[in-house]
């Protein structure tokens, strides 16, 4: 029904999508998987007409049409539902089903919702308020108002993540349904299990090319070869001098931010280790920093640091350091210069002249290595540089470190100098967590890897004991032996 | 005095101000908050009288009026939605622009006999015992006031672009999601309620105030309007309300200064203000109360804002 052939998309410099072609047929679903990254969201961003394609071609039936706008996607029958739902939370359901229809008719709709509602088994009360829903029900709701549109074309981005498991058989028997109606189904997904239980042919993206493209039934092994990288076999293993003291406990933590949230996480860090979060975006990782940092109480549960209870599960100390994934945004003061940043972390002065901090900030440029000088704003520097300002922040007292990718957008050397000082920083009595995309990174520098799925953790191993294969198995949803198996008990599909 | 000439006083006195809250009212629920407002209502009135004097045509200067605020607002809309910088800054700014604009053009009109609103007796209606004197032996923009509540009402929650207007002061992602290109329908709310905001002005001039001059005795009305936006919670009924509420706090005070010469007339001018204030108080008690009755009697007064007021939308 839509064919794309050859999209391309950059950002900048960065290639995005190069080259990527794939067709979807009316009465089939069609999966995307793909790593972090990958390419997936840009690419149906594109096919919806939110984003524009830099190259490439867009054919429906047949014919080349051009999709600047939403607008454009709406004509041609393209529907998408987003992974957060584009709604307008203070608005009934019943207006979130009517918004961007060319028709204004409140009685026939509430009677099409109704109807609709009834034919796919959802419930929905339509004046009530959009924000007193679930997500999944949001998603219901979306997808109702896509079909009542006259979307022929369905693209649902990660629609599992974050919405019951009966609301997510609902979802899966609409699908099913819909299929056999003759509609067209993009599913982007990271779950293997729904990848085989709903798709017919899959597209697997890795760095923004097509990697594989397979008919059902799927091979697991060679759909995960796809996806990630091959890797080296072994890269020198990180010394395991674990400590007898634990620095960050949690005990069935929960919370319910974010898609996924995070469902009773309990894990006990200790002195001396490196933990490597690994995950899909959003499955938990974000929150599990949140909540250890103390920026962010937990709804249940208790959180423990350095043997102390916070008060209230919430609260910052000058033993813990967070270095956030954005880091100009949340780390940093973007308009400020060094001296200033170097002023502020030191505390103490009242009375600022011109050489107040210049000390401190030359012998942090010195030692760090930072491309830049006292004057330079944050802003101005690139991001290895701002990272390695980071670095230079960091009071000495500090025995935590909590990180969000932390070389994300740092050269090779970059990030092995940040490695090689942030093992350095960690002393004996002190622990690193690290959130990564990448599973080098994590298999190179952690000396425990904890897999986050949908909220859970669902792999806690030292990675000496590991492999690359183990842990890219349970970002797709699937427990490795090592794992607490019995908090997950969803595996066993993988034939041995 | 009597109750029905006092009533027939204070809607004809909160007529402006009903017009001008409303068309903020539309602008904000759009999600852009035109804060020119006092300076748009002055320089309407500037111009109203003056284009009505010189041409002797009483719908030509409300025409020119409308007009004037309309060309504010779309100062307020290109800067504030399409190049997406500050709506407060800009209109602030404009807000003493606008202000210093019509007092330095107008000075050749100042304290000159002109046209003036002649009231228009619904034949029949202006019978009625009590009710004929209170709403229907009123000038032509009086009527336009009652018009204006319900109107604005039935726009915003019964047609297809008051829907579309919301959903842009909702969430400009989602409406760009289905379709609907959010900055178009911000351009035009901004420009429907500078407009209103300019008829308002003239209002002023040519009826309720009649004349021009330094001050005109408009100044300060555009800010109220501001302030009532947000003690009706942004929904008409509540904002109208607001307004005649206002009216008659500035009747009441006219009538105190006789009998209690000892309570200052401001006391009532400046009403409004802390009366938004513990209207946003409220508003976030309601927010945090488990007290069900307590949340749902706020509920009754007050509602949260637009998600996206004053948050420009840029396109992907």
């Amino acid at each position: 029904m839509i064919e794309l052939a050859n999209i391309s998309k950059n950002f900048g410099k960065v290639q995005a999508l190069q080259g990527v072609s794939l067709s979807a047929e009316a009465g089939s679903i069609h999966g995307i998987v793909g790593e972090n990254g990958a390419g997936k969201s840009t690419l149906m961003k594109i096919l919806t007409g939110f984003t524009s394609r830099s190259g490439g071609e867009i054919l429906c039936r047949g014919k080349k049409i051009s999709l600047d706008r939403p607008s454009d996607a709406m004509r041609f029958g393209i529907g998408m539902l987003y992974q957060e739902p584009l709604d307008f939370p203070q608005l009934s359901v019943l207006e979130n089903f009517m918004a961007g229809e060319a028709a204004f008719a409140p009685g026939q709709a509430r009677a099409d919702l109704a109807r609709l509602a009834a034919a796919f088994g959802f419930v929905f009360h339509p004046d009530n308020r959009v924000e007193t829903l679930t997500v999944g029900e949001r998603q219901q709701l979306e997808l109702l108002r896509l079909i009542h549109g006259g979307a022929r074309l369905l693209i649902l981005d990660e629609p599992t993540t974050g919405i019951s498991e009966r609301q997510q058989e609902q979802l899966f028997a609409a699908l099913r349904r819909l299929k056999a109606d003759g509609a067209a189904i993009l599913l982007v997904s990271h779950k293997l299990e729904e990848i085989d239980s709903l798709c017919d042919t899959v597209t697997v993206l890795r760095h923004g090319r097509v990697a594989a493209a397979m008919r059902c039934p799927f091979d697991r092994q060679a759909l995960l070869q796809a996806m990630f990288d091959s890797l080296p076999e072994r890269l020198s293993p990180p010394q395991t001098a674990t400590g007898k003291e634990p620095v960050v406990e949690f005990d069935r933590v929960v919370v319910t931010v974010g898609r996924a949230g995070l469902h009773e996480a309990t894990i006990t860090v200790r002195t001396g280790e490196v933990v490597g979060l690994a995950g899909m975006d959003g499955s938990g990782q974000a929150v599990f920093l949140k909540i250890a940092g103390g920026f962010l109480p937990p709804e249940s549960g208790q959180i423990r640091r350095f043997g102390r209870t916070l008060p209230n599960g919430c609260g910052c100390s000058r033993d813990v350091a967070f270095l956030p994934a954005d880091r100009l945004a949340e780390g940093l003061l973007p308009g400020m210069t060094l001296r200033e940043h170097h002023i502020l972390a030191a505390r103490g002065h009242i009375f600022l002249s011109a050489a107040t901090g210049l000390a401190g900030s030359r012998r942090a440029i010195d030692d760090f290595n930072i491309k830049g000088h006292p004057e330079t704003t944050a802003e101005e520097l690139s991001g290895g540089n701002q990272q390695r300002l980071l670095l230079s922040l960091i009071p000495d007292e500090v025995r935590l470190i909590l990180m969000e990718n932390p070389t994300r957008g740092l050269d090779v050397q970059s990030a092995d100098w940040t490695w090689q000082q942030l093992h350095r920083r960690k002393a004996e009595d002190g622990a690193i967590i690290f959130a990564s995309p990448d599973l080098e990174e994590i298999m190179a520098q952690a000396t425990r890897v904890v897999v986050f799925y949908d909220g859970r953790i669902i792999l806690d191993t030292p990675t000496a004991a590991t492999d690359y294969h183990e842990i890219s198995r349970a970002i797709t949803g699937e427990a490795g032996t090592t794992g607490p198996s019995d908090e997950v008990g969803r595996s066993g599909l993988l034939p041995d | 005095m009597d109750p029905a000439t006092f009533l027939a006083a204070l809607v004809a006195m909160a007529a402006p101000l009903v017009l001008a809250a409303l068309g903020e009212t539309l602008t904000e629920k759009a999600g852009v908050v035109n804060l020119s407002l006092d300076g748009t209502i002055l320089l309407g009135a500037m111009t109203g009288f003056v284009v009505a004097s010189v041409t002797q045509s009483l719908l030509l200067g409300f025409l020119a009026a409308g007009l004037t605020g309309c060309l504010v607002a779309a100062l307020v809309a290109v800067i504030g939605v399409w190049l997406g910088q500050s709506q407060v800054a800009v209109g602030f700014a404009l807000t003493f622009l606008c202000r210093d604009l019509a007092y330095f053009l107008g000075n050749p009109y100042a304290r000159q006999q002109g046209p003036q609103l002649a009231t228009l007796p619904v034949p029949l209606l202006a019978d009625l015992p009590f009710f004929g004197t209170v709403f229907f032996t009123h000038s032509f923009i009086v009527y336009l006031s009652f018009l204006a509540t319900p109107c604005c009402i039935y726009f915003l929650y019964h047609t297809r672009h008051g829907l579309t207007l919301r959903a842009a002061g909702e969430n400009p992602e989602g409406c760009w999601a289905r379709g609907i290109d959010p900055n178009t329908v911000r351009f035009l709310a901004t420009l429907a309620g500078g407009a209103m905001a300019g008829l308002a002005g003239a209002a002023f001039s040519l009826a309720v105030k009649p004349g021009w001059g330094h001050p005109q005795g408009c100044e300060g009305i555009g800010w109220i309007a501001l302030a009532l936006v947000i003690f009706g919670s942004w929904h008409p009924l509540r904002v109208a309300a607001g307004a005649y509420f206002f009216g008659l706090l500035q009747l009441l005070g006219i009538a105190f200064q006789d009998s209690f010469p000892g309570i200052p007339g401001q006391i009532f001018q400046v009403a409004p203000f802390p009366l938004m204030i513990f209207t946003l108080i409220l508003i976030h008690l309601s927010r945090n109360t488990k007290n069900r009755y307590f949340a749902g009697f706020v509920r009754l007064f007050g509602s949260p804002p637009p998600r996206g007021l004053g948050r420009p939308y840029r396109r992907p």
